[in-house]
């Protein structure tokens, strides 16, 4: 990347305690996130694409160091925030914010909205009074809700303005890197769209870099232009938004895209979905080689026996499998057109 | 007792209040609409839109909630359910109509074993002895797909991923071969690869049994992937209705336009940023008057949108709620709303 990351994430392993396996067992680690590396450009978003059970928020958490880093790196300009100290920490929360899922729960009920937007500025910035009223109002203004609303409390509000709300306060000191972890999906449809629309508009005037989590490739094929896609704790692909959505080169993400289900009836019924089979598998005892290959429809011997290598795709990007150097012997190419071949998607 | 060729439900002008601190408010006002024998029917809305409180009105579950019926009638199978005592539609519950919900885990008691759960109600409604219940009930997981459903019949609900609940909830709906199965965002809790297999699941069962599905859900590419006919409801109201075909095609609604134009994979198609609805889902002690959806409408005209309530009229092969049907009739087309 030519442009200075504003993140810097390398082989980030996270792993939960998870008592002890029986009686005399000892301690037992879920690893939860598995060698995750990526980078973020200051003003770019980047998606992070997975089911429950990926990794994908656990990612989100540690790169914030919400929770702990087990190993790798993490860098949010120059700082290190994988190794930061208490001291160093408190002086990188103000650079670095989250926006969560829910908005029901996410805002302190009892706190008025001048509160939880003030509140940020007083932990972290020494901003007079007045001019912290002046910054929560046109805040507020930038996040389309009127400047009048500080003094009323969350309740008052419904979902979507609940979201601007939190919007607002990650926003209010100005953060280089905003982590958004599933900012739209406890929203309906209609106000989903006015908090995406607004996202980018914050993003254009800040500056700031945001990395999204989300399960739906679709907003964040709207909203970033390259996506990781995870599946029980690796990165399977990466690349361009528009390259990955059309062209997967990874039978996971291309069964992520065939399952959303598209407004259209008679495209839904004469398409082809890659149907995934069983559960996914149980991050305590990963399955051996490909961590995928318990559910892929393409399937080979290798697969349980080496991990898959990382595969240069056409288009741009990486993919993670063994059909590019196996079996159909992809080489980086996208897997629609195999899927074709083998009589799984239709052709147009 | 039934006749054949009426459809198998019957909602006429149904309303529902529930109290609040604003006294009693509408909830569900005046909804129509069938569901025909072998049919797949979807309601779709937002939240607040009353799409589940219709469902369970209809089938005696909104006076244990605190709520009332004020108007309607709701025929099954030729017999009426409004008003019918407790424990007659207690035996149709669960035994001619099956039910799966959004939570599988909290429909499901963690103290008994699956195979025992739904032994149960094949028992309470058929009868059977205990052997054959089971029987019936390691049958019913077979049928939903659940591998060795009869070493898995013995276990319990937490020995379940969230997707084999939600196929133990439908192997329970199923249990006694319902006439219709009523499905309330039985998807929305669940991975999209994991709903992408339960809508197979139910499209195949339905093609198997010849059974109806009313299906209720907020997710127009879910209904355009289970429905043949849809009922959009908004504001407590039935604002569009139509043949599965019909309405994604040309909706007739600007709320159903604007539902469309706002999805992320709708405006990805056609390459511009989802277009938002402005504003928020109108609440039921605040309806606008006239039309529910105008304050929000880009096609708001003062006058014949915002004075009188407005009728369901015929268009088509389907219904629609808006004063200006005619007018917009060519504009509508595919999903695209002028911004307000």
């Amino acid at each position: 990347m030519s442009v200075k990351p504003c993140l810097r994430v390398e082989n980030l392993h996270v792993s939960y305690d998870v008592g002890s396996a029986g009686f005399l067992g000892g301690r037992r680690k879920l690893h939860a996130v598995n060698d995750v590396s990526m980078e973020i450009a200051a003003g770019e978003t980047l998606g992070l694409v997975g089911e429950s059970g990926s990794g994908k928020s656990t990612a989100g958490l540690a790169i914030l160091r919400l929770i702990d880093v087990a190993s790798g790196t993490v860098r949010l300009g120059e700082t290190d925030v994988a190794g930061a100290n208490r001291t160093e920490l408190r002086a990188l929360r103000k650079r670095m914010q989250m926006v969560f899922q829910d908005p029901y729960s996410s805002l302190n009920p009892s706190m008025t909205v001048a509160q939880l937007l003030e509140e940020p500025l007083v932990v972290h910035a020494d901003v007079p009074k007045d001019e912290r009223r002046s910054m929560v109002g046109r805040m507020l203004e930038s996040v389309g809700l009127h400047a009048g609303y500080a003094a009323r409390y969350p309740h008052e509000f419904s979902g979507g303005q609940r979201q601007r709300i939190a919007i607002a306060r990650a926003m209010m000191l100005h953060p280089e890197l905003v982590v958004l972890d599933e900012p739209v999906s406890a929203l309906d449809v209609s106000t989903q769209s006015q908090i995406l629309n607004l996202l980018k508009k914050i993003q254009g005037d800040s500056g700031t870099a945001f990395l999204l989590v989300a399960h739906d490739l679709s907003v964040v094929r709207l909203m970033s232009p390259r996506v990781a896609v995870m599946y029980l704790g690796e990165i399977v692909e990466t690349g361009p938004s528009g390259r990955v959505y059309d062209e997967p080169a990874h039978p996971y993400t291309a069964a992520l895209i065939s399952a959303v289900p598209f407004p259209d009836p008679e495209r839904q019924r004469t398409v082809h979905r890659i149907i995934l089979g069983g559960d996914l598998p149980s991050p305590m005892s990963p399955p051996s080689g490909c961590r995928f290959r318990t559910r892929c429809p393409f399937v080979m011997e290798i697969c349980s026996r080496e991990a898959p290598p990382k595969v240069a795709v056409e288009g741009g990007g990486v993919a993670s499998c063994h059909l590019h150097a196996h079996g159909p012997k992809l080489g980086g190419r996208s897997l629609v057109g195999f899927m074709k071949d083998r009589q799984l998607v239709t052709v147009e | 007792m039934s006749d054949n060729t009426a459809p198998l439900l019957e909602i006429r002008d149904l309303s529902v209040q529930f109290p609040s601190p604003h006294g009693w408010l509408t909830v569900v006002d005046k909804v129509s609409f069938n569901v025909g024998r072998n049919d797949i029917v979807c309601v779709v809305g937002e939240s607040g839109s009353g799409k589940s409180v219709t469902m369970q009105a209809a089938v005696g579950l909104v006076q244990p909630k605190g709520g009332r019926i004020t108007s309607g009638s709701v025929r099954f199978d030729g017999q009426e359910l409004v008003g019918m005592g407790n424990r007659q539609i207690n035996r149709i519950r669960g035994d001619a109509i099956g039910f799966i919900f959004q939570e599988p885990m909290s429909s499901l008691n963690p103290a008994y074993t699956v195979g025992e759960q739904i032994a149960e109600v094949v028992r309470r409604h058929r009868g059977a002895s205990r052997a054959d219940a089971w029987k019936r009930a390691v049958e019913a997981l077979d049928r939903v797909h659940i591998a060795s459903a009869a070493s898995r019949a013995a276990e319990y609900p937490h020995q379940f991923s969230g997707g084999m609940r939600q196929r133990v909830m439908i192997a329970m709906a199923i249990a006694c071969d319902p006439k219709l199965l009523i499905a309330d965002e039985p998807t929305t809790a669940l991975d999209v690869t994991i709903q992408a297999r339960i809508l197979e699941l139910l499209r195949e069962l339905q093609r198997d049994s010849g059974m109806s599905v009313l299906f209720i859900t907020h997710d127009l590419g879910v209904v355009a992937d289970i429905a043949r006919y849809v009922v959009v409801m908004y504001g407590a109201q039935v604002v569009e209705a139509a043949p599965v075909d019909d309405l994604f095609a040309a909706p007739r609604h600007p709320y159903t336009s604007g539902l469309l134009g706002a999805m992320p994979q709708v405006a990805l198609e056609r390459g511009h940023d989802p277009i938002a609805i402005p504003g928020t889902v109108a609440q039921a002690h605040a309806w606008p008057n006239g039309c529910r959806f105008n304050p929000r409408c880009g096609y708001r005209r003062e006058g014949p949108c915002t004075t009188a309530a407005l009728p369901l009229t015929s268009v088509g092969n389907g219904l629609v709620r808006c004063a200006l049907t005619e007018e917009l009739r060519p504009i509508l087309g595919r999903a695209t709303m002028v911004p307000a």
